[in-house]
């Protein structure tokens, strides 16, 4: 996962008055279950139409749900991941409105007893800075099916002359997860989706795909002068769908309300889609009326409840987290901000990491290894850096050999090779074959001496002042060496013995 | 099944009341909304009893979704009173009452919401059981108010309700709220009197308000008890009047709920309008009667924003209420008995103020708000003026959450003690027989 967010901050003023953006999300992301929700079909996206049904997930008359415990416990494990309360009891209330793709014309849903309440989503900017945004909360429900409109040229419901209906995603685990108006700017807002993508993806909850809809988001923004504490009016964007257009359509929906500001016109609360072509966001049909969704306890289901213990499991199995590990990486270990999102984005990568920075007591330079050279073995080959032959204790030697110059970068990455492909220890190498970077002055100097014997009229070129040369006679030191020699110590030799004129 | 095996229900004749699926057959809740829909699967109840051997005769006729108290409520058919033809047989489980008495069938299930069960056993002078809710699996009842419906028998005697409670009973992992809790046998082992017997007469039901002739019934009913050795004591149940406004807004809320999926989109009737809407719209208009649209209107109004605490939330606490007070009243009984209902089977079309018809639910809802066990017993019987048929009317015995023992030999005892059971046949039948 590599960071879209690439633009400067936005610039945001309404009459030479500085403003500030206020932002919430709310995302719905399906569950990685087995099965749905509240029967035993298959969840699985992609399949023929209508194949994953049955009486429940079609709402036949007579049928009834049954929660999936799974679904339920990987909500809580997302909720613990951000420090969220999980209360010992929650329920389950339906939400009432007519769609022919939902198959009762109630959604399974949770109004005011969600199973996951309050936490925060830490992050780090692209320059380093830290940001939280507060989790209002999380809840659970069951997803709807999904319409296919025919007979309009794209594919719409506006010119359609008939609809169809696959119920294959109806009942499908959906968690929707809102945040607090915490956030400040469309890079904020990315960078806040991909701390849960990241943290979703490491606990097994979900693919987090935005292009499969396992991820779909809705952001609320408002602008307000900065550093009021008043809240301005929102409107609601939707249909954003990938991290590129949420950060395109946010920035475009602040500077039109700026704009409409700066006229002395007012902001009205209204749905707004995102219209990726024109780069805009346009107003929905608004719906004739608010709608009232009669929420009441789903009298289907009974009170889930959840005991420390149960809580204190789930926790538990969760293993080291993303934000946990972002944090000591960037603050401990002081990385950069794309180094440590780069080892922990990769699979694998981060246990590797840690364990050979522990071992090599040299964390930015393990990350070098790490993201430099062995990366581009994994890139070349396709093996992960996990599964070949480079070990972290391996790496933490080499790290260790280089940064003694006991061995120079070229031998390092000559045995970064040899490692990935055959294993094995770099000190062993380098003490069997004699590798270690030779530094010894006398050595060196007999070396140079020969170059320089060898090359009259290039060093006569560096005293007449072509620095450039200089590489090359090195070049020729290290050849001579057969690469073992200090590069460093051979050009401070060099320098001295052509600059003091010796043998010509 | 097995050679020399024999099932407990083996060719044992069974209606099904039909608002419960079996599959490969047509279900329609007495409504026109299910058009030709033919149900994919068979409830568990119903399976249940399948697999214990019981031949399915059929489906019986209801009020359209168990809504009422007469099946005059059925958009499909009459069923009469097999005691006197000019007469309603109760509701909702109306046709299931009217095929036990008639002889039609030996045993048949109903649905009990506020008396569903117990209301039409009692007009048709045979035995309606409504188990402790989440005793007996809805997987395959067709909802009215998912947290009320209970599934029970109706049968001739005690004897064959217990049997077919004792196989339907139990968890089902197709319905969250049935109860994982071991189920005790109500099948033998009966007590031969009420010796030691503590039921509770409740005061708030005084009988003064029944017609004479009811009430002389009634009061020997209460006069058997204590003759086979119960001590009658009076008990207290002051929120018991509330039941009715308060099962009027519960069970409506959460049928207007449940009736929203019939929109004529994926199976049943379907009136075409110009779009979705308008689909929904015309489709509900013509498949649904006016006591089923009464309540979706009800209980859409009662779960409404501005209106949800007021009734909704207001109801669930008088139903809390009503519980708690069943719970004290079993401090100082161990079964309370009461009228079934406050008249035997009315006329059609007596009862046209909606308002009166709910009232004959006066005496089964508490129960039903509650969660307690619940049955009918006949008890007697009364013949109106000028009349020659005589009405069965029937017991009301209520038990302890999951008492289902204690109360089936309650009422076995009761049934064994005095002969209003069973073996008398509606006249109208010997008339036919000879
Ligand atoms: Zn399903």
């Amino acid at each position: 996962m590599t960071t879209v967010v690439s633009s400067p901050v936005q610039h945001l003023e309404v009459n030479g008055i500085p403003f500030e953006a206020v932002i919430g999300i709310e995302c719905h992301v399906e569950l990685k279950t087995e099965t749905k929700m509240f029967c035993g079909c298959r969840n699985l996206f992609g399949a023929q139409p209508n194949t994953n049904v049955c009486p429940v997930c079609l709402g036949l008359p007579g049928a009834l749900p049954v929660p999936n415990r799974i679904a339920i416990e990987l909500l809580v494990k997302a909720g613990l991941a951000f420090g969220a309360e999980i209360p010992a009891f929650s329920k389950f209330d339906r939400k009432n409105y007519f769609y022919p793709d939902m198959p009762k014309n109630y959604q399974i849903s949770q109004y005011d007893m969600p199973l996951s309440v309050g936490g925060s989503v830490s992050f780090w900017l692209p320059d380093g800075t830290k940001k939280s945004v507060n989790l209002t909360r999380i809840h659970l429900e069951e997803d709807t099916g999904k319409s296919i409109h025919s007979g309009s040229s794209d594919g719409r419901i506006a010119g359609s002359t008939s609809s169809l209906v696959d119920f294959n995603r109806a009942g499908v685990p959906l968690m929707e997860c809102v945040s607090e108006p915490d956030i400040r700017s469309a890079a904020e807002a990315v960078a806040y989706l991909e701390a849960l993508k990241r943290t979703f993806v490491a606990l097994g909850v979900s693919d987090v795909k935005m292009e499969e809809g396992s991820l779909r988001c809705d952001a609320n923004v408002s602008i307000r002068p900065a550093g009021w504490a008043a809240l301005g009016t929102k409107s609601e964007i939707k249909n954003m769908n990938s991290f590129r257009s949420v950060l395109r359509a946010i920035e475009s929906e602040l500077a039109r309300q700026a704009d409409v500001l700066s006229r002395g016109g007012r902001i009205v609360q209204e749905t707004r889609g995102w219209d990726e072509s024109s780069g805009v966001t346009i107003p929905q049909r608004s719906k004739e009326q608010a709608h009232d969704y009669r929420y009441f306890p789903d009298p289907d289901l009974v009170p889930i409840e959840f005991s420390k213990d149960d809580v204190r499991r789930l926790r538990d199995a969760a293993g080291t987290l993303p934000q946990a590990r972002l944090e000591r990486l960037i603050e401990v270990d002081k990385l950069t901000v794309a180094a440590a999102h780069q080892i922990v984005d990769t699979a694998g990568l981060a246990d590797f990491y840690e364990a050979a920075a522990r071992m090599s007591g040299s964390p930015q330079a393990t990350a070098n290894f790490l993201l430099g050279d062995l990366a581009r073995l994994a890139n070349d080959s396709g093996v992960a850096v996990a599964a070949s032959g480079a070990t972290p204790e391996a790496l933490a030697e080499l790290v260790a050999l280089t940064a003694s110059n006991a061995i120079n970068s070229k031998t390092a990455k000559d045995l970064l090779v040899r490692i990935w492909t055959s294993g094995g220890s770099p000190s062993h190498i380098v003490e069997a074959e004699g590798l270690a970077q030779v530094s010894d002055l006398t050595a060196i100097d007999r070396l140079v001496d020969e170059v320089i014997a060898a090359n009259a009229q290039t060093c006569a070129d560096f005293r007449a002042g072509k620095n450039k040369v200089m590489g090359f006679l090195v070049g020729q030191v290290m050849k001579a060496s057969r690469g073992k020699a200090n590069p460093a110590l051979a050009e401070e030799r060099l320098r001295a013995r052509i600059e003091a004129g010796s043998p010509a | 099944m097995a050679a020399g095996a024999v099932l407990p229900l083996a060719g044992v004749p069974l209606a099904i009341k039909d608002n419960m699926c079996v599959i490969g057959t047509r279900t329609t809740c007495a409504s026109k909304i299910l058009g030709d829909w033919v149900a994919p699967y068979t409830a568990t109840a119903v399976e249940r009893l399948l697999r214990a051997g019981a031949l399915p005769l059929g489906k019986t006729n209801l009020d359209e979704f168990a809504m009422g108290s007469s099946c005059e409520n059925s958009a499909l058919a009459t069923t009469h009173n097999p005691w006197d033809p000019t007469r309603v047989p109760g509701g909702s489980s109306g046709g299931s009452a009217a095929a036990v008495a008639a002889g039609e069938a030996v045993i048949a299930l109903g649905s009990d919401t506020g008396g569903s069960i117990r209301e039409p056993a009692a007009f048709c002078g045979v035995v309606g059981f409504k188990p402790t809710y989440g005793r007996v699996s809805r997987y395959g009842l067709i909802a009215f108010a998912s947290s009320l419906d209970q599934i029970g028998p109706l049968s001739k005697s005690v004897e064959d309700a217990a049997l077919v409670y004792d196989l339907m009973a139990g968890k089902d992992p197709c319905d969250a709220t049935t109860v994982d809790r071991p189920v005790e046998a109500t099948l033998g082992g009966f007590p031969k009197d009420l010796a030691g017997l503590r039921v509770g007469i409740v005061r708030d039901f005084a009988l003064d308000r029944l017609e004479p002739d009811v009430r002389a019934v009634y009061e020997a009913a209460y006069g058997d008890l204590q003759r086979l050795g119960a001590d009658l004591v009076e008990v207290a149940l002051p929120t018991a009047d509330y039941g009715v406004a308060t099962y009027y807004l519960i069970a409506p809320a959460e049928c207007s709920s449940n009736l929203a999926r019939f929109d004529g989109m994926r199976y049943g009737l379907r009136a075409e309008g110009a779009d979705v809407l308008e689909t929904y719209e015309r489709t509900r208009a013509a498949g649904f009667g006016n006591e089923v649209k009464r309540r979706i209107l009800i209980g859409t109004h009662a779960l409404s924003s501005g209106y949800y605490d007021a009734y909704y939330v207001r109801a669930q606490k008088a139903r809390t209420l009503i519980a708690a007070d069943f719970a004290r009243a079993f401090e100082a009984c161990d079964v309370i008995a009461c009228p079934a209902a406050a008249s035997p089977a009315f006329e059609f079309n007596a009862k046209s103020d909606p308002l009166a018809m709910y009232l004959m639910d006066y005496y089964t809802i508490p129960m039903s708000l509650a969660g307690v066990p619940s049955l009918s017993v006949p008890c007697g019987y009364v013949t109106p003026q000028g009349s020659d048929k005589p009405l069965p009317l029937g017991l009301e015995l209520t038990a302890p959450l999951f008492a289902e023992r204690l109360l089936i030999g309650v009422a076995r005892a009761y049934e064994s003690g005095t002969q209003h059971a069973a073996h008398r046949v509606p006249p109208v039948l010997e008339a036919s027989a000879r």
